[in-house]
């Protein structure tokens, strides 16, 4: 094998001219390289450190090493699963919403109409905003005494984020709201990729809508679906956001909220650092899977 | 969709339009309710059934800028006709405006909004560039490891940010650089420089690279070469990425929650954390929500070209 840098030599016709390509190479990755390590592995390191110790970080006391004490209290600990479960609700309930709501818009809007680039700009609103900010203003849209939600659907009094019940529900629904947009961008662009010609030759061969539809616009479409899919699970398994505005109801309790309480309110820092090494396990599986099937799909 | 079109398609067709409009206005209904709030006088803000027709009015943002009180009594005539038209507005409403002398006392909105205009502008500047760099870097050179290398800058976005912030936190503690500014500028390079790079790679690779050889035979370096050919072609990938860098860090909430509380909280934890238990003016608020929203909401009108390769890191092109 040739080295880089007989390589580069070979290959530009710059050599020998100002900086080398090799140099100009190493100085525009390197600092990207370095600012990353420094400050997102550094700290996962030094976090994972303390998460064998029972150090808090509002007291002076000394800590001392616990061993793998953390991570079995927390694995033992039936509030954490009731934590996960209720994440695990909320990503089942919300990324089908979103799928489903998300592809159906794209479904309507794939098709020339008037002011078509305007509606589908509008409709790509909701998921450039704050997360936050639009967990407090659809707290004043779920408003049970004065919201124009429960007037619309004559809904009475709902109180929607303080029922333990539907608590979580009404935060998914938020969710669906912002981030179907995001399904159905993608599902636009795989359905403007599925060629005219398939669509002629279903409709010569008198195909029905159901036939055309199952067997050609959906084998062509599912690869972004799938991209859609596993995108919104990673990102709703780590919501924190948008719920920790809307809603205090414990029954609404995501992981991520958890471990926010279990660190900056409970200040149990050694503790909080070992339930954050197991989030990163789950993060780190899914994302897995997510480059696996990006790198498929980049193939076609 | 069709080409061949039968009388029940084109019905069909109409309908779907239909459904479309029906979910435009559904999806945009609760944005245009935070907007209408924003210009609602405050007695109609939280009426049964909501009021849809009303004066508009910008008492609330007058409002959401000044510091106020109740007043126990009604205003003095004489103060009333000596005050300004913006201050006559919170006398109407049974509040004065506080001062200290004759300066009018700001309330901190200008100051969270400000903070969250410096921590987004000076992040995004270093992510952008640094991140214009390394993808030119990745796109032209060959570099071992590449994919690795790629998948490794990639991963660093999907890190939960709680998970981040707890060593983060306690390494600024260290170091006192708990609610500052540069703290949370820090971060938010972090964060954005891995979709930097995946954007303005995408950006780079469709340069040709055959311009940048022709200015190599013509006796440019690679550096000039680079500044000269490459910078300008890429300007239009450079200021889609910036704005992206620049709206995710604008919404950014989980790090700036955690990382400031007084000197440099941007405005994401600010705005919710004005919802009180006493007797809330939603009219304030929501006029805050409306000016927070507003840029957004241009810079997604300018950016739609670009929305599909912003929200998936530049990794599916239309």
């Amino acid at each position: 094998m040739v080295s880089i840098a007989e390589r580069v030599a070979t290959r530009s016709p710059a050599a020998g001219r100002g900086l080398s390509d090799l140099a100009i190479r190493n100085l525009f990755i390197i600092p990207t390289i370095l600012f990353l390590i420094v400050f997102n592995i550094f700290p996962l390191i030094y976090s994972l450190g303390f998460s064998f110790t029972d150090f808090a970080a509002n007291q002076a006391r000394p800590w001392s090493f616990v061993g793998l004490a953390n991570y079995r209290d927390l694995l033992s600990d039936p509030k954490i699963w009731s934590n996960f479960v209720i994440t695990a609700k909320y990503v089942v309930v919300s990324v089908a919403g979103q799928m489903f709501v998300g592809f159906g818009l794209a479904l309507l809007l794939n098709r020339s109409f008037p002011f078509k680039g305007l509606v589908t700009t509008l409709l790509l609103l909701p998921m450039m905003m704050s997360p936050a900010v639009v967990g407090l203003f659809w707290k004043l849209i779920y408003d049970p005494s004065w919201g124009p939600l429960n007037y619309a659907l004559h809904l009475g009094d709902l109180a929607w984020l303080s029922n333990p019940e539907i608590a979580l529900y009404a935060v998914a629904i938020t969710d669906i709201w912002m981030w179907a947009p995001f399904v159905m961008l993608l599902s636009l662009a795989g359905l403007s990729a599925v060629p005219k010609h398939l669509y002629e030759a279903a409709a010569i061969d008198r195909a029905g809508t159901w036939y055309t539809f199952t067997r050609i616009t959906l084998p062509l479409v599912s690869p972004l679906l799938l991209i859609a899919l596993i995108f919104r699970t990673m990102e709703a398994f780590k919501t924190f956001d948008i719920a920790y505005v809307m809603t205090t109801q414990p029954s609404a309790e995501l992981i991520a909220i958890r471990l926010y309480k279990q660190a900056f309110q409970q200040w149990d820092t050694g503790k909080s650092c070992a339930l954050a090494y197991i989030v990163l396990i789950m993060v780190v599986a899914i994302t897995n899977i997510y480059v696996k099937y990006l790198n498929k799909v980049k193939e076609r | 969709m069709a080409a061949v079109s039968s009388p029940r398609q084109a019905v069909f067709n109409k309908l779907a339009i239909v459904a479309v409009l029906v979910a435009t206005v559904v999806f945009l209904a609760p944005i245009y309710w935070i907007g209408s709030t924003a210009f609602k006088p405050r007695n109609l803000a939280t009426t049964v059934p909501p009021t849809v027709f009303f004066q508009p009015e910008i008492t609330s943002f007058i409002k959401l800028f000044t510091k106020r009180v109740q007043m126990t009594k009604p205003v003095d005539p004489e103060t009333y006709a000596a005050a300004p038209w913006w201050e006559k507005r919170i006398y109407d409403g049974g509040e004065r405006v506080l001062k200290v002398g004759t300066k009018v006392q700001l309330s901190q909105y200008p100051n969270r909004f400000m903070n969250s205009l410096i921590v987004g502008v000076v992040s995004t500047v270093l992510a952008v560039s640094m991140g214009t760099l390394t993808a030119y870097g990745f796109s032209r050179f060959k570099i071992a490891g590449e994919p690795d290398l790629l998948f490794f800058i990639l991963s660093t976005r999907m890190l939960p940010p709680v998970v981040v912030a707890i060593p983060m936190f306690l390494m600024y503690r260290v170091v006192g650089m708990t609610d500052t500014h540069i703290g949370l500028i820090i971060l938010y390079v972090a964060f954005n420089l891995s979709f930097s790079v995946w954007l303005m790679k995408g950006f780079m690779d469709e340069i040709p690279k055959e311009y940048e050889e022709a200015a190599l035979v013509d006796g440019y370096t690679r550096l000039q070469a680079f500044f000269k050919i490459v910078l300008p072609e890429a300007t239009t990938g450079i200021a889609a990425t910036a704005v992206f860098c620049f709206i995710t860090s604008w919404n950014e909430y989980a790090f700036a929650l955690m990382m400031t509380n007084r000197r440099a909280q941007t405005a994401p934890p600010f705005i919710p954390a004005q919802v009180g238990s006493g007797l809330v003016d939603w009219t304030a608020i929501a006029a805050g929500t409306f000016l927070f929203l507003l840029p957004v909401a241009i810079f997604t009108f300018l950016l739609r070209g670009h929305l599909l390769r912003g929200v998936t890191f530049g990794a599916i092109r239309k």
